[in-house]
């Protein structure tokens, strides 16, 4: 069941168009990823499907109900992290998350209790009653999250969520996005990390100056990218005559002998490995290792959009 | 969704965490005081505290109500916490008002901070109290919803405060408070009566000492459309400026 639909959802700042006529859809309990470069629309993507956007052209409908015109209608079933913590720096922990609670109408006592399992559930339970302008930027996100989740939303939209924060808080945030996700809560993710969205989304969508320009679940993508199949071996022995022998036995493969041993052999078609171990060891080679070698999401991407992903990483973080 | 949950907690947020702070305290209370000795010190004839007493409390809520909510409106956009009141699911107008509703309150108790100031130095006998605190609550909302038109007019914090004091200021002199509009140049009068304050500080003069010159029933109802015009209008410039 798709629990959000955009439709040609357009989006114009003085003349300039941020989007440009996005189609996408997010199935109810999944995690949709959006992965693009800085400036590709993401951001503005979100703001239009949470109502802090005014969409210019198209509409959005959230199970089947089109909010185009009354985003508040909505904002109940959602919960909202942005790229950058918006909690009160005045207000403790604690505080922050029984207040976000109560903006969307949760009695103290729900709102209280919710909090307290919430900063447990993100191990920010000793740090509950500190003011949120002394916590790490790692927390900070942490507690962004669980502020986001407060209210038990049907969807959750995550920007950019581990960007700017240490390997150690972004690894316990993708254990925490991915416990949520299994708990049947949907989320819609933005990145610009491919890792990331390779690791954590079941479909993605490559978003670049405002379009969508491929969009599937991450072995379809996968798919589309793969023009042929290819096993690597790591052999030992003698390879003298070997590549010639190959292509007489094994017509439309094609082998290359790489250095120290390592041997790729390249099909059209999908091919068992049985065949291949058993002629490379009648010719006294020593198999030691056999391994498919598939195309990185990395790879598709930079294929679709022509986008180097460490320039796209580094402009983000703000490094030359 | 149980929306007066979210009102009373935007409430009693903003309450806690900008009304009760040293801000407020000399802005809506010493500075409005200052002014009054300022008056005491340099009239050359005894000066009767009773006739300051209603332009000092006009002053009070004037500075109290506005010179806080258009700081905390402005700096929690700049900081993006109300981005988190945009996305929440209340009516634009009800979150309004819950964020004005503070500065209405703590106008209200700062108008009374001179008041028992004066029952120490002169007899309030003869006061017509349930005008005076009518002609307060109205003052209130319309000097609240002048400093919400402010902080969404502006995007900084310190455009916030030069802005504040540009609608303040000439407010001292041309409404009223301590010089008499009678008093005024001819051609400035126009302006007075273009300023909201000019009404409340009459109606204040009328239950303080019963010499207010324009009709009571007039007065509240012009409070009333000035309070109506700039809290529209805000709301105007909040979905215009801020839901792009």
């Amino acid at each position: 069941m798709k629990i959000i639909e955009a439709e040609n959802l357009k989006k114009t700042y003085n003349g300039f168009t941020a989007v440009k006529g996005a189609n996408f859809y997010i199935n109810r309990g999944e995690l949709f990823g959006f992965l693009g470069p800085n400036g590709a629309g993401k951001t503005t993507t979100i703001n239009m499907l949470t109502g802090l956007a005014r969409i210019s052209g198209g509409r959005v409908k959230l199970l089947g109900e089109d909010y185009t015109r009354n985003p508040k209608k909505a904002q109940a079933m959602m919960g909202i992290v942005p790229d950058e913590s918006n909690l009160y720096e005045e207000l403790n922990g604690w505080k922050n998350l029984c207040f976000c609670g109560a903006l969307y109408g949760m009695e103290k006592h729900d709102r209280e209790k919710r909090a307290q399992k919430l900063l447990e559930q993100f191990g920010l339970e000793d740090a509950a009653l500190k003011p949120f302008k002394a916590y790490s930027k790692g927390m900070k996100r942490k507690l962004t999250i669980a502020a986001g989740i407060i209210h038990e939303p049907e969807i959750l939209f995550l920007d950019e969520p581990t960007t700017g924060i240490d390997v150690a808080f972004a690894r316990q945030i993708r254990t925490l996005i991915l416990d949520l996700h299994q708990k049947g809560t949907t989320i819609f993710l933005t990145t610009h990390y491919i890792e990331e969205a390779e690791r954590l989304c079941e479909r993605l969508a490559f978003i670049v100056a405002g379009e969508i320009v491929r969009d599937g679940t991450v072995e379809e993508l996968l798919k589309e990218a793969q023009e042929e199949n290819i096993i690597t071996f790591s052999l030992g022995g003698d390879f003298s005559g070997v590549e010639e022998e190959f292509k007489a036995n094994f017509p439309g493969f094609t082998c290359r002998i790489g250095k120290g041993g390592m041997v790729s052999v390249h099909s059209p078609e999908i091919f068992t490995l049985l065949p291949l171990v058993q002629f490379f060891e009648e010719r006294g080679l020593s198999v030691y290792e056999a391994k498919i070698a598939r195309p990185s999401l990395e790879e598709v991407f930079v294929k679709v959009t022509g986008i180097e992903l460490k320039k796209m990483q580094n402009q983000k973080e703000g490094r030359a | 969704m149980k929306t007066w949950i979210a009102f009373a907690n935007i409430l009693m947020k903003d309450m806690r965490s900008y009304y009760l702070k040293p801000p407020n305290i000399s802005w809506g209370l010493i500075f409005p005081v200052a002014w009054t000795l300022m008056f005491f010190l340099r009239s050359p004839v005894a000066v009767e505290v009773r006739d300051l007493l209603p332009g000092v409390i006009a002053l009070s809520i004037l500075f109290g109500t506005t010179s806080m909510l258009a700081v905390t409106i402005t700096f929690e956009r700049k900081s993006r916490s109300f981005e988190r009141l945009l996305l929440a699911p209340i009516s634009l107008n009800l979150l309004m008002l819950a964020k004005t509703s503070g500065a209405i309150i703590f106008g209200v108790v700062n108008a009374f901070v001179p008041i028992v100031f004066a029952a120490f130095m002169t007899g309030l006998g003869g006061i017509n109290w349930l005008m005076a605190l009518a002609s307060i609550v109205f003052i209130a909302i319309t000097s609240t919803f002048l400093g919400l038109f402010i902080a969404v007019s502006v995007s900084q914090v310190f455009e916030a405060q030069t802005f504040s004091n540009f609608f303040r200021f000439p407010m001292i002199f041309l409404c009223g408070l301590f010089i008499p509009l009678t008093d005024l140049p001819v051609f400035l009068r126009p302006l007075s009566y273009a300023l909201p304050l000019t009404y409340g500080a009459d109606l204040l003069k009328t239950a303080v000492n019963n010499n207010g010159i324009i009709s009571v029933p007039l007065s509240f109802l012009l409070l009333l459309a000035f309070s109506a015009f700039l809290f529209a209008y805000s709301i105007y410039n909040v979905n215009r400026k801020w839901i792009l």
